[in-house]
């Protein structure tokens, strides 16, 4: 990338950085690792040999086996892909491969807490690159993972932002120190504009009033969830 | 419109329960497909009740079910529930609101296609509407539902929910099924169509969630009668999600057919007030614009398509006059630019080039050529890609450039006029000076484009 006229970055070749970084070939690729001398948390393999046994193929559970990875580890570090390349005896460089396609899986340290603000047309519509640019500033970059996401399907509250999971909207430049403070002390973010208390726009939907229906519980890191119902699954 | 089919009293209380699902009759058309009708019977009522998927593509739902291969063999049904096309967010209301109508969906539809298992890929940033369906998946799998022998009638069905990880191409059908498989979700090369080859190399039936959800009262009320509903070409209802420039943004249940006036300003209250329309996308990003003359189009596939653009998948965003179209051409082209998957040339170069050279308008360093250009890139992504990816982006890119032409020639001016290049400075000293990193675009020499050479 070099300059270009009037500052505008101009692209060679790839887009991708770091693209023309030489491979060492002097290194063999990296084999599926031994299970014996690869340690792997008990929790995380239970989790992930239950993915497994979910699909007729194992490989379908990669992506699942890296989310849980990533929870474990905060990102899908070397040692995370280490890991699942283990219990599911893959190369972790086919694990890598993956893991670098998908916007959601962090091949980079990231912190802790995730605010993803879509800035896709209908939030843009609506003052979403403002907001993205106002989170920006105002959290601390070792404590939140603040990244503009492509449309996350919540544009009835635009602008809006995924919270660890958690869909807010419509968000005002005003409500971003509550989120940050509700963020910070695991309490429910910003309960009155979550999305899951919204009732459908649609004024011939409902035959009667229904009231909000009830605020999802604090953020932060979900717990994990309990190794799925493999048992049902292998029968059938 | 009579009575709401799939938003009918969406906001009871636990409505995503078993219990007040099967109260107001739910898993009772499951019921009575597989104990009173044959496979047969119930891809008979599809068919006759013209379900057009409601996906994007359109594609009648009977038709897809009847290209499976008959016999004894592994097939499967996956539920496309990557709900990511810019401006779409109907499966979202349904999943989080009725599970349990999805899933009798997915039975009923495995059922009529013959296959024993069926998998739910739904986008990883849903993750209340994922929870929500593994709890409904874990109470309908305890009932009796899906399982083994399903209610006595012999048919089997395992399900799974399978969550994503962020990936628009995903919901494009054969690279959600790379993906689920556990690969980067690359598309494939079609034929082979994934009814005939699809996940694990198997017979595959790829639906929405909408699409899946519709079953369940095709069934209730026969396909013939669920025929009546809507126009000829365009039965039934439809979700549409309207955003953008709207009083009332939101999902909205309409009978196709109406004119798209009164879904805009009707149901959604139009644009604030002292506003109008400029342009629409009537399904979602990828759908060629129209603009405020075209208000009074019928909202249904065949018309959608006879003005030059598509249903999609249902997703109407409007854009008031207080916005330069430059703006919204620049998002709809940076959106393509980070998802295409970067496998085709055409796209994952055409989208990138498009960005670029938007920005070039913007920064006041374009020419009126530059215009001529983009079309050009344009029209060479369409068709020459193994998925539309590309298209989506240069159908609508295109129709921009063909309906506000004016607008982009007068944002070229400004901003030149900004950087102190004003009308004065020829087009030519212009290209002299900017021409060469341009060249590749169209593989020209540096130097005047002749408007002609496309």
């Amino acid at each position: 990338m070099s300059a270009g006229v009037g500052g505008v970055p101009r692209y060679h070749g790839s887009r991708v950085p770091g693209w023309d970084e030489p491979a060492d070939l002097s290194k063999d690729p990296a084999e599926v690792p031994d299970p014996a001398s690869t340690a792997v948390p008990e929790e995380l393999r239970a989790e992930i040999e239950a993915h497994m046994a979910k699909y007729p193929d194992r490989r379908s559970a990669t992506l699942p086996a890296l989310e849980a990875a990533q929870r474990v580890h905060g990102w899908c570090s070397p040692e995370a892909i280490e890991q699942v390349a283990c219990v599911m005896r893959l190369t972790p460089g086919y694990l890598a491969a993956v893991a670098t396609f998908y916007d959601m899986l962090e091949t980079d340290p990231v912190a802790p807490h995730k605010i993803y603000i879509c800035t896709n047309i209908s939030c843009g519509l609506c003052g979403a690159d403002e907001l993205y640019a106002a989170v920006r500033d105002a959290a601390d970059e070792s404590e939140f993972n603040v990244r503009s996401f492509e449309c996350l399907g919540a544009c009835d509250i635009a602008p809006m932002a995924s919270v660890d999971g958690v869909y807010v909207g419509p968000l005002g430049l005003d409500d971003i120190p509550q989120l940050l403070d509700d963020v910070r002390a695991g309490r429910p973010v910003l309960p009155d504009k979550q999305l899951a208390r919204r009732l459908v726009a649609d004024p011939h939907a409902n035959s009667r009033e229904y009231e909000l229906h009830p605020a999802q519980p604090g953020s932060g890191p979900r717990a994990a969830r309990p190794a799925a119902d493999a048992e049902q699954e292998r029968g059938a | 419109m009579t009575e709401a089919l799939l938003f009918k009293d969406i906001d009871e209380p636990g409505l995503s329960t078993l219990d007040v699902y099967k109260a107001r009759g739910g898993y009772e058309q499951l019921r009575r497909a597989l104990r009173e009708m044959t496979p047969e019977a119930v891809l008979g009522e599809l068919e006759a009740s013209n379900l057009r998927g409601r996906g994007g593509a359109g594609f009648q739902m009977g038709k897809k079910v009847s290209f499976l291969p008959k016999g004894t063999m592994d097939k499967y049904v996956v539920c496309n529930a990557d709900e990511s096309e810019p401006g779409t967010f109907k499966d979202r209301e349904l999943m989080q609101k009725c599970p349990h109508m999805l899933i009798e969906g997915i039975v009923i539809a495995s059922y009529a296609a013959g296959a024993s298992r069926a998998f739910i890929y739904i986008r990883g940033e849903y993750v209340l509407q994922a929870d929500i369906l593994d709890a409904a998946l874990n109470e309908a799998r305890e009932a009796g539902f899906v399982g083994e022998d399903i209610l006595g009638s012999g048919h089997s069905l395992s399900l799974v929910v399978h969550r994503g990880a962020g990936a628009y191409i995903c919901g494009e059908e054969t690279g959600l099924l790379d993906s689920l498989e556990g690969k980067r979700g690359n598309p494939r090369l079609k034929p082979p169509f994934p009814a005939n080859q699809g996940l694990y190399q198997g017979p595959t039936l790829i639906n929405n969630v909408e699409t899946l959800c519709t079953v369940p009262a095709i069934i209730r009320m026969g396909g013939a009668e669920y025929a009546e509903l809507g126009v000829q070409t365009s039965t039934g209802t439809k979700l549409v999600s309207v955003s953008g420039h709207v009083q009332k943004p939101g999902n909205y249940e309409i009978e196709l057919g109406i004119p798209s006036r009164e879904i805009i300003y009707g149901l959604a209250g139009g644009p604030p007030e002292g506003r109008s329309v400029k342009c629409w996308f009537p399904g979602g990003s990828s759908s060629p614009v129209l603009t405020g003359e075209d208000l009074d189009i019928p909202y249904d596939f065949d018309s959608m398509a006879k003005a030059g653009t598509m249903l999609g998948s249902g997703a109407v965003i409007v854009v008031d006059d207080s916005t330069p179209i430059l703006d919204v051409a620049l998002k709809v082209a940076k959106f393509y630019r980070h998802e295409s998957c970067g496998k085709c040339t055409p796209c994952r170069e055409g989208t990138n080039w498009t960005m670029k050279m938007l920005e070039r308008i913007d920064n006041g360093e374009a020419t009126p050529m530059d215009i001529e250009i983009m079309a050009s890139v344009q029209e060479h992504i369409i068709g020459n890609c193994l998925c539309v990816l590309g298209d989506a982006m240069a159908m609508p890119i295109g129709s921009m450039i063909a309906k506000f032409r004016d607008e982009f020639e007068a944002h070229i001016e400004q901003a030149r006029a900004r950087n102190g290049l004003g009308a004065a400075a020829a087009s030519e000293s212009a290209l002299a000076a900017h021409g060469a990193p341009l060249a590749g675009v169209g593989a020209q020499p540096a130097g005047p484009y002749p408007s002609e050479a496309h």
